[in-house]
């Protein structure tokens, strides 16, 4: 049976339509993916996001070990910030992608991919044995219901939800004074919860982690306070487009053990420069000498059916690979799409052919990414 | 409330048809469009393919996923609604009738015996 959330009775009551995603029964969208995601672009949307790991490492020793690990430089944060980060084996493949948050000065928490929980929890126990200090490792994702609420007019009415000063991690008057990737622990029905400034939509927005009963509440009350807003519940429809169009990766999509961050372009969150990490070898070789594939956005150019994932790319009359992730793009009208091909062909303008159902589409390569908020 | 129109026929892969003469006209139901949500292709047979019953020849898709359709019944296909190839959401405003995919002459009229009629369809979907 598949695992269900805290939130799994509130979907239910909302006319959730339910799918598998990574061992959970979660919702793929209420009312219909377009419209959900056009109300996150243009007002606001509240995602279960329960079904995503955590895990805290604590200690005098967490913030090496996480250096270890982790491809990003984790001496940047200070309490109550938070980067994106790849975590990588020594062959610089992902193991996952995840976003890493310093609460205070000896405490992290990780938020990883559902469906890599199991699968990174064993990796860090392997790595603690490699790399032995003073910190201890906690898988707390049974302990954590989370959600996200996202768009332009979240800000609007957070506050009277998630009212009062911080308490925990950045210290804010207000939950809106939280900044971009800032987190603060905050008193909700006398339950401390953490607010971060993140998302995964493209759109202002926070992610909110906590108790079940506490995310349980938060979610009626910001549905009641945000509707006049225009807040809609949103599935993983919606947030699977809302991803694709800003290009943001999705595990087992973009990346996988077999593919690094600087081929899927993120080599931004890899920090050659803090020393010795998990991968760095194999990372500086590819940062400096380029690589042979790189992952691409591309867009169909005449009317056609919408790219899906596993679709046959072709450039010049070669299949050069598939597509990893591809959608109608309920924004632009138009199927986009990001996948990998050779370098050379890896530029914008660059026509090629999507492989629908043995007919081959045209499309061209364009800039990453395909939307971004004004 | 999905309705399910009492002058056609249904399979239970929810396709109907609409039999005139030996002609039948050939669409998704309102309970699938409604399962579907946001149509934006259709990809449509080529006029004079022979179908048979069950066999898959077209596509509708939606943001999420695309899903073939089957013909009801065996016959060989005589027109195609450009309609829906230019608004595939016609599908989902008007399912039963300008959302229409294509229509067909009846190869095997005896085969429109084993739809299922509007009220057991009723039922499939209710249950």
């Amino acid at each position: 049976m598949f695992k269900r959330t805290a939130l799994w009775p509130a979907h239910q009551k909302l006319g959730g339509k339910l799918i598998e995603f990574g061992g959970w029964e979660m919702p793929v969208q209420y009312t219909g993916i377009t419209a959900e995601h056009l109300a996150v672009r243009s007002a606001a949307g509240i995602f279960d996001i329960s079904h995503m790991g955590e895990v805290t490492v604590s200690g005098p020793g967490a913030g090496a070990f996480l250096n270890q690990v982790l491809t990003n430089d984790i001496r940047k944060l200070t309490p109550g910030a938070g980067q994106y980060s790849i975590m990588c084996h020594d062959r610089g493949g992902a193991i996952d992608d995840l976003y890493a948050y310093q609460l205070s000065a000896e405490v992290y928490l990780l938020i990883i991919n559902a469906s890599r929980i199991a699968a990174d929890v064993a990796w860090l126990q392997a790595q603690a044995a490699r790399y032995p200090g003073d910190y201890h490792l906690t898988d707390a994702s049974h302990q954590y219901a989370a959600i996200a609420v996202q768009g332009p007019r979240v800000h609007e009415f957070i506050a009277t939800v998630i009212p009062g000063p911080s308490v925990s991690a950045m210290r804010v008057n207000t939950v809106t004074d939280l900044k971009k990737n800032q987190i603060g622990g905050f008193n909700f029905e006398n339950h401390s919860v953490l607010v971060a400034r993140t998302g995964y939509t493209g759109e202002d927005g926070f992610e909110v982690v906590g108790p079940d009963n506490s995310i349980v509440h938060l979610w009626d009350k910001f549905l009641a306070v945000g509707q006049p807003f225009g807040l809609v519940p949103c599935g993983l429809g919606a947030r699977d487009t809302l991803r694709t169009e800003v290009c943001y990766p999705l595990y087992g999509h973009e990346l996988d053990e077999n593919t690094t961050p600087i081929e899927a372009g993120l080599g931004y969150f890899v920090a050659l420069d803090k020393g010795e990490f998990n991968g760095r070898t194999v990372l500086a070789a590819q940062k400096a000498e380029g690589t042979t594939r790189k992952l691409a956005a591309f867009k169909m150019t005449g009317k056609s059916a919408p790219p899906r994932p596993h679709y046959p790319l072709w450039v010049d009359g070669v299949c050069v690979g598939q597509v990893a992730s591809g959608t109608q793009s309920p924004t632009l009208g138009v199927g986009i799409g990001l996948g990998y091909v050779p370098t050379a062909a890896a530029k914008a303008g660059q026509a090629i052919e999507v492989e629908i159902r043995g007919q081959r589409a045209p499309a061209v390569i364009v800039p990453k990414p395909f939307y971004r908020k004004s | 409330m999905n309705t399910v129109p009492a002058d056609l026929k249904y399979a239970k892969s929810h396709e109907w048809i609409r039999v005139e003469g030996a002609t039948g006209t050939v669409g998704i139901t309102d309970h699938a469009q409604h399962e579907l949500t946001d149509i934006v292709f259709v990809e449509l047979p080529a006029v004079g393919r022979h179908v048979k019953a069950g066999e898959p020849c077209a596509v509708v898709e939606s943001v999420k996923t695309a899903s073939d359709i089957y013909s009801p019944v065996a016959g060989e296909i005589t027109e195609i609604n450009p309609a829906v190839t230019d608004n595939p959401a016609l599908v989902n405003t008007e399912p039963h009738t300008g959302g229409w995919l294509f229509k067909l002459k009846l190869a095997a009229p005896a085969e429109l015996d084993a739809l299922l009629a509007p009220a057991d369809y009723q039922k499939q979907i209710a249950g």
